[in-house]
C-alpha cells in the first residue's frame, strides 16, 4: 500500500556523459526516443545516448495537434502510416503507460467536385491496403457530426467527406514520457541540455560527435531533429532538400464536450478537434516562407478562427486560451526522408513537415532495425534521401496539403 | 512572427501580401548531369541566418524582387530589384540567379 504514495522518477536524472556509445541519437523527441526504445527492446542494443539540446519533447513532439491517422494518398505513405496506427493502438499496453488514445474518427471535408475526387482517390488507395476509409455524403456527416454547420448557403458548403474511423487523438506528452521511461528502463541514457556542436568524420565514416559537454566517440549517429535537421546535417556535411517553416496552432477555453470527431478542411486550411478537457484544438497550414523564428502570427489566429466559425458558428463567444508554433522540416514531395545518407553511419529522420508525430512508432521500429541490421527495411526504402538525386519522388501533396 | 516587407513599389506591407519563392539559387550551366540538376532543384541551404530570397508582391503590384532576411528573426536587411534576364545568346555570360520555383 505504501508503494502507492512513493514518488518514482519516470527516468534517471542525467548522468555523466561517457566518452563512447554504440549509437548516438540527436534529438530527444518522439522519433529519437522511439528509436532508442525499439533499439533496446527489439534488438538488445542498449549502449545508446540520446542528446537533446533542450528538455525532452520540447520540439515538435510537444507542439503538434496529436492527430493519428493513416488515410494518406500514396500507397507508400498509406502503408507506412497504417503500420504506425497499428503500433499506436498497442502502444499504451507496450509502454505500460496511459496515452489517452481515443480513435474517435477523422473527417476530411470536401467543398468542391475536385475535393470529392481527391477524397475518392484516397479512399480507393486506402481500401486496397486494408485501411478503413470511405467517402461519406452530407447525411452521414450530419449523423457523425450533428453540431457542424452543413447549410448550403455558406462560402464553402460541405459536399462530402473522407471518413477514416481509426483516426484519433492521443496525449502527445504521454507518448514522449512513455518512450523516455521505456528506453531508460532498458538502460538507454537520456541527456537533456546537451547540444551537438559538431560531427566528426574520417574516411567517409562517422567517428564521433562534439557536444557542449565534451566529445563522444561513436560509429552511428541518428539525427531526429525536425526543424533543425538542416543545421545538424550541415555538421556532417550532408546536404538536405529541406526548408524550415513554422506551423501554428491554438486552443480555446474549455467548453462542454460536443465534438467527438476530428474535422479537417483542406480548402479552409484548418483542422479542428475537441480535447478531453473540452478545449477546441485548432491548427492550420504552415507559413509559406522559411524561418527559424518560432513566434506566432496574428494573421494565423484571425483566419483560422474565421474558418473555424464557418464550420462551428456556436463557438463565436469562446475565447482563445493560448497559441503556439513549432518548426517543421518540409521536403519537396511532402514525404519523409528516412534512413541512410551518403555519409556512412549518419542516419536521418527528417522531412516530416506536418506529419511526423503520427509516425513516431513506425519510425522508431524501422530505424532501429536499420541500425541493428544495416539493411534498410522494405517499408522505408521509398523514403531514402537518394530519391532526390535520382528524381524518384513520392508525392504526398494531395493528402498533406493540409497539415496535421 | 508576422513582419513587414518593403515592396520596391508600394513600400512596407504585411508579409501576408507577398509570396515567397525561396532562397536565391544558381542554375547549373552547360549540359548538367542528373545529379547537378536534382541538386539544383531540390537541395536547399536553408540557413539559420541571413538569406537572400525571391519575393513577389502577389496581392499588390506583383513586382518580383530579392530580399536579404535573417531567418532567425525575420528582420529584412535590404531589398534589390534584379535586371530581367532576357534571352541568352550562345556565347552569353552565365545567367543571373533565378528563383527556384
Amino acid at each position: 500500500m505504501k508503494d502507492v504514495f512513493r514518488v518514482r522518477r519516470m527516468w534517471r536524472p542525467r548522468g555523466e556523459l561517457r566518452d563512447r556509445y554504440d549509437v548516438v541519437i540527436v534529438g530527444g523527441g518522439s522519433h529519437g526516443l522511439a528509436t532508442a526504445y525499439y533499439l533496446a527492446k527489439n534488438h538488445g542494443i542498449t549502449d545508446v545516448a540520446i542528446l537533446e539540446k533542450s528538455y525532452i519533447g520540447s520540439g515538435a513532439a510537444g507542439r503538434n495537434t496529436t492527430i493519428i491517422r493513416a488515410n494518406y494518398r500514396t500507397p507508400e505513405g498509406a502503408e507506412f502510416y497504417r503500420q504506425s496506427v497499428k503500433l499506436y493502438e498497442g502502444l499504451g499496453a507496450d509502454l505500460d503507460f496511459n496515452l489517452l488514445f481515443s480513435q474517435q474518427g477523422h473527417l476530411t471535408l470536401a467543398h468542391s467536385d475536385r475535393g470529392l475526387i481527391t477524397a475518392t482517390e484516397r479512399a480507393e488507395v486506402n481500401q486496397l491496403l486494408g485501411i478503413d476509409s470511405r467517402v461519406v455524403g452530407p447525411e452521414e456527416i450530419a449523423r457523425l457530426c450533428p453540431e457542424m454547420d452543413l447549410s448550403q448557403d455558406v462560402t464553402w458548403p460541405v459536399m462530402g467527406a473522407l471518413y477514416h474511423p481509426p483516426g484519433g487523438i492521443i496525449r502527445h506528452d504521454a507518448v514522449v514520457w512513455g518512450y523516455a521511461r521505456g528506453a531508460d528502463r532498458h538502460g538507454v541514457e537520456i541527456h537533456p541540455y546537451t547540444e551537438v556542436t559538431g560531427i566528426e568524420r574520417s574516411n567517409g565514416r562517422v567517428t564521433g560527435v562534439q557536444t557542449t559537454r565534451g566529445p563522444v566517440r561513436t560509429d552511428m549517429v541518428v539525427s531526429a531533429t525536425a526543424g533543425w535537421s538542416t543545421l545538424v546535417a550541415d555538421l556532417a556535411g550532408v546536404p538536405l532538400p529541406i526548408t524550415t517553416h513554422i506551423l501554428q496552432a491554438f486552443v480555446t477555453e474549455p467548453v462542454k464536450p460536443f465534438l467527438d470527431v476530428i474535422v479537417v478542411s483542406s480548402q479552409m486550411h484548418v483542422y479542428i478537434s475537441q480535447t478531453d478537457r473540452g478545449e477546441f484544438l485548432i491548427g492550420a497550414e504552415i507559413e509559406p516562407y522559411t524561418t527559424y523564428s518560432s513566434k506566432g502570427t496574428f494573421s494565423f489566429l484571425e483566419y483560422s478562427a474565421r474558418h473555424t466559425l464557418e464550420l462551428f458558428p456556436q463557438l463565436e463567444r469562446v475565447k482563445v486560451l493560448r497559441q503556439w508554433t513549432g518548426l517543421c522540416d518540409l521536403s519537396p514531395d511532402y514525404s519523409p526522408i528516412l534512413g541512410k545518407t551518403e555519409l556512412d553511419g549518419f542516419l536521418v529522420s527528417t522531412g516530416w513537415g506536418t506529419y511526423g508525430f503520427k509516425a513516431a512508432p513506425i519510425v522508431g521500429t524501422t530505424l532501429a532495425e536499420l541500425v541493428a541490421t544495416g539493411e534498410t527495411p522494405r517499408l522505408i526504402a521509398p523514403f531514402a534521401l537518394e530519391r532526390f538525386y535520382t528524381d524518384t519522388l513520392v508525392s504526398e501533396l494531395a493528402a498533406a496539403a493540409v497539415s496535421h | 512572427m508576422s513582419f513587414l516587407l518593403p515592396c520596391p513599389n508600394c513600400g512596407p506591407r504585411p508579409v501576408d501580401e507577398f509570396s515567397c519563392a525561396g532562397e536565391v539559387t544558381v542554375r547549373p550551366q552547360g549540359a548538367p548531369s542528373l545529379r547537378e540538376l536534382t541538386s539544383y532543384l531540390y537541395f536547399k541551404r536553408n540557413v539559420a541566418g541571413v538569406q537572400r530570397e525571391w519575393w513577389c508582391h502577389r496581392l499588390g503590384c506583383e513586382a518580383w524582387f530579392t530580399a536579404e532576411r535573417d531567418t532567425r528573426t525575420n528582420e529584412v536587411l535590404s531589398i534589390d530589384v534584379p535586371e530581367p534576364a532576357g534571352p541568352a545568346a550562345p556565347d552569353a555570360p552565365p545567367l543571373p540567379d533565378t528563383p527556384a520555383v
